[in-house]
């Protein structure tokens, strides 16, 4: 089987966002694979391993993302692109559905997996776009794959409820939290990744004008939310501590 | 005048709120919009509460192939009312159908399209978090259709006037070519209030100490009538279903009032709740980070504390 994971560089989740000057402050800051694109990974080489074929991680960013994508290589993926987006500035997921359908165009695919949602961006749009682009069916947020000829039973949450349903290949499908545990790199696992593939396009190599992936949309600025500053708390026994608060949560607060 | 076209959903027979919120907020990008809501199922009686919301007007697509929700079929029905309508904007909500469809009908379109939108500003700034909340950025539409999810519970409906009155149409649309096969669904949520909906929530960790002690949680959610919810702890202890973790992982909730009971407030997590309006802190540990951002903290043991609270709210709520 084709197998292909598309990723996504991101801060990691227990970072402090910092902005200056409408910007997100990078510097220092610890990066990971998207913790829903590394459910994705781990699906893929699953399926890979049960299905025989190769798992192609692909990710649209500078080359600092290369490290993610060794590491994706590392926990076990066969071969990694990497599609450059400098040359198009401050893309939007417009921008990414484009590299990404330019890139799979001439692709014989047969799954690609995905993260719900990127944990910085927080848009979950880069899947369903892709999909549409490639013609082909997607399901997003899944939470199980059972793959048999060439039928995907798939489990989807949906707002905490699980959906059944059965698609035919090609597909593209989003991973939710719950879909599995994914692996950490094994030190063999490490060694073998600096010698697998790693290609890297630009927009040339795509076949792409800039004018057909210039973004959308434009974020004007970034701004952190007002500090929280520290409540009230509640002393006295259990009884009075009890009265109190939900006296205050009528007349105070006025949220019951 | 622009023209908006508001994607409207039903749950359980009735329209979701944030379909109502939706129809506020094409109003709130333009004042003078004409919005076109479109109630999409395999009933969409009560059409006319969209109107009384605040709707120009009804378009209804009506068919049993829409009883369960794909996309092939929804993208079809989209498609032909963005066709005869020709709006200047699209507007759904943030949900679980909203999240699936939108980008499809965006790439549809070649256009841009800005999700879980929370609030809007003047000349049609809209206002959405990054890092689940840690930040917020402001989002322009250069070009095409504007075109956004909204987040519910964040942009409030306007004054139902069940005087309002409008035209209410049936849309012909021939579904067909559907891919995807629905097998079953199982209903997993425990109060029957969904979690990014709910006005309340209560949420546990791990101080829970064990999946059999949710059910403190249960009963004082249903006395609210709001959601159970977890920290990643909880989940990853398993004692309770992923579906209910909250957090930079999990889901990002805004409620009215959020209760946390035995969670310690990791980074994590805080990112996925620290935009509630008012939040209340139950936890042994007087160290504990989440009362850095409660508005209401009590210290001690939550197995004591949690049952007198139930208890307080049913007094409460009857009198």
């Amino acid at each position: 089987m084709n197998i292909y994971v598309i990723m996504k560089r991101t801060f990691d989740t227990e970072e402090k966002i910092q902005i200056d000057n409408g910007e997100v402050v990078e510097d220092g800051a610890e990066f990971i694979i998207n913790p829903y694109d590394e459910y994705a990974v781990e699906e893929a080489i699953v399926l890979r391993d049960e299905h025989g074929g190769e798992v192609t991680v692909v990710t649209a960013g500078d080359e600092e993302a290369e490290k993610e994508l060794r590491t994706a290589l590392a926990m076990g993926a066969d071969k990694a692109v990497l599609l450059e987006n400098e040359e198009i500035e401050d893309g939007d997921t417009f921008t990414t559905q484009a590299l990404l359908a330019a890139y799979f165009k001439d692709k014989e695919v047969d799954v690609i997996l995905g993260g719900n949602v990127a944990v910085d961006g927080g848009s979950g749009q880069v899947g369903p776009r892709l999909a549409d682009q490639l013609g082909i069916n997607h399901v997003t947020s899944i939470t199980s794959i059972k793959i048999e000829n060439g039928t995907a039973s798939i489990e989807k949450d949906v707002e905490g409820d699980q959906m059944m349903l059965e698609v035919q290949l090609p597909v593209l499908v989003t991973a939710q939290q719950g879909l599995n545990e994914p692996r950490y790199p094994s030190l063999p696992g490490i060694m073998k990744a600096k010698k697998k593939p790693l290609e890297t396009l630009d927009l040339d190599d795509l076949d792409l004008d800039e004018d057909d992936a210039e973004p959308k949309t434009k974020t004007v600025d970034r701004f952190l939310p007002p500090e929280k500053q520290a409540g009230k708390i509640i002393e006295g026994g259990t009884d009075d501590q009890v009265q109190e608060l939900v006296h205050l949560l009528k007349t105070e607060a006025k949220v019951v | 005048m622009s023209r908006y076209l508001v994607v409207a959903e039903m749950k359980d027979g009735a329209f979701r709120n944030v379909s109502y919120e939706a129809v506020a907020a094409a109003k709130k990008v333009d004042s003078g919009a004409e919005v076109t809501a479109l109630a999409v199922g395999d009933s969409t009686e009560g059409a006319d509460a969209l109107l009384h919301h605040g709707a120009d007007k009804v378009l209804t697509v009506t068919n049993d192939k829409l009883r369960d929700y794909t996309p092939e079929a929804w993208t079809q029905v989209l498609m032909a009312a963005i066709e005869q309508e020709d709006p200047d904007g699209i507007v759904m909500g943030h949900t679980a159908i909203g999240r699936d469809i939108t980008p499809k009908i965006a790439s549809r379109l070649g256009s841009g399209l800005v999700s879980d939108v929370v609030d809007i500003e003047e000349d049609a700034v809209f206002i959405r978090p990054i890092y689940s909340g840690k930040a917020f950025e402001k989002v322009k539409v250069n070009e095409g259709k504007t075109f956004f999810t909204i987040r519910p519970n964040n942009i409030p409906t306007l004054e139902k006037d069940t005087g309002r009155s409008g035209s209410v149409e049936e849309l012909q649309v021939d579904i067909k070519d559907l891919q995807t096969v629905i097998k079953d669904v199982v209903k997993n949520t425990t109060s029957g209030v969904d979690l990014s909906e709910a006005s309340i929530i209560v949420a546990g960790g791990r101080g829970l100490k064990g999946e059999e002690n949710f059910k403190i949680l249960d009963e004082l959610a249903g006395v609210l009538n709001g959601a159970v919810g977890a920290s990643r702890g909880a989940c990853d202890a398993e004692y309770c279903d992923y579906a209910l973790q909250i957090g930079q992982t999990g889901k990002v909730v805004t409620p009215d009032l959020y209760i946390a009971v035995g969670i310690s407030g990791a980074i994590q997590h805080v990112a996925g709740m620290s935009n509630s309006k008012v939040i209340v802190a139950i936890n042994k540990d007087p160290e504990a980070e989440i009362f850095q951002i409660a508005d209401y903290g009590i210290v001690g043991d939550l197995f004591d504390i949690v049952p007198k609270l139930t208890e307080e709210f049913k007094k409460a709520v009857v009198s």
